[in-house]
């Protein structure tokens, strides 16, 4: 147990931080997890993917 | 018995054999250019189109590693360092196989994906969503330590209140682990299979301005493709390959 505790980045022997709201109910983790899951969908939209405007030229 | 044409029918009758029957119909379904092909159209080359691929090589890393767990069996990560390494490895996997299954997801669904004829590439993939998730839930009543026992008895509660407790017992490790290394794997990854073979057959969904374009067309020529990469192409854009 001591082993798994100090091999944590974090704290881990004590309850979860969870954010309440109404019915709702989340895990800290589990917000920075889903908003991790957000920025990486919103930068594979907007990131040009390597050498595609250059072979989309070479097709046009 | 021999099934005649229909009249006006162009078509020769199938085989009697049911092999050369099976090959003819995954032959017509499936052709090997479509199967196996050399290229991608020019909308793949986008990182949206990465996240399939992506959820793939997370399984396959899952099941790797979950068949060395099972090998050794479900407490041999408790007292090794070995098997705590492989355990590891089986967990960051399946966070890893959630997230970017979860991106690609939202990818698909803004696409709406399911158009043109692909409706059921879209449900292979929202069923295999479905089954992934009892399968990482036993993955987690299997791990024979206090943190499994507490999320055993938090989640048989809401499945007695559903009704299925008596046919998916969650605190009975033995049915949990068969579950979790046979029967829902084999699941997931034969519904993978079929999701994988349906988007060769259909092909990747094309972005709405691409589809819009296409439209007025009476004969829509073919979509450029992304050619193989060739010997002259520079590191940075071989590794440039569009995936679905």
């Amino acid at each position: 147990m001591s082993t798994a505790v100090t091999g944590a980045i974090f704290n881990l022997n004590n309850p979860a931080h969870v954010v309440s709201w109404h019915f709702i109910q989340l895990s800290v983790s589990n917000i920075i997890v889903i908003g991790l899951m957000f920025v990486v969908f919103f930068a594979a939209i907007l990131l040009p993917f390597p050498g595609a405007a250059r072979r989309r030229e070479s097709r046009s | 018995m021999s099934v005649a044409p229909p009249p006006g029918s162009s078509t020769t009758p199938r085989s009697k054999s049911w092999t050369v029957r099976t090959r003819e119909i995954g032959v017509e379904n499936l052709p090997p250019e479509k199967l196996l092909p050399d290229g991608q159209p020019t909308y793949v080359a986008s990182w949206i189109y990465v996240f399939g691929v992506a959820t793939i090589a997370a399984l396959i890393v899952t099941v790797g590693s979950g068949m060395i767990l099972a090998l050794k069996g479900p407490a041999w990560w408790h007292y090794t360092g070995v098997g705590h390494f492989f355990n590891s490895i089986h967990l960051w996997a399946v966070e890893l196989f959630f997230f970017v299954m979860v991106v690609h997801l939202w990818g698909k669904y803004w696409m709406a994906a399911w158009r043109g004829g692909r409706t059921r590439v879209w449900v292979t993939g929202a069923i295999t969503f479905i089954i992934a998730i009892p399968t990482a839930l036993t993955g987690y009543v299997s791990q024979q330590n206090f943190d499994a026992q507490w999320i055993s008895t938090q989640a048989k509660d809401g499945l007695n209140s559903v009704g299925v407790g008596a046919f998916f017992n969650v605190t009975n490790f033995g049915q949990m682990y068969s579950y979790h290394v046979l029967l829902l794997p084999v699941a997931v990854v034969l519904l993978v299979s079929a999701h994988v073979l349906l988007v060769r057959r259909h092909g990747v969904v094309p972005p709405f301005e691409l589809e819009t374009a296409r439209e007025p067309a009476s004969a829509p020529p073919p979509e450029p493709r992304i050619p193989p990469p060739s010997a002259t192409d520079t590191p940075s854009s071989s590794t440039g390959g569009a995936r679905s």
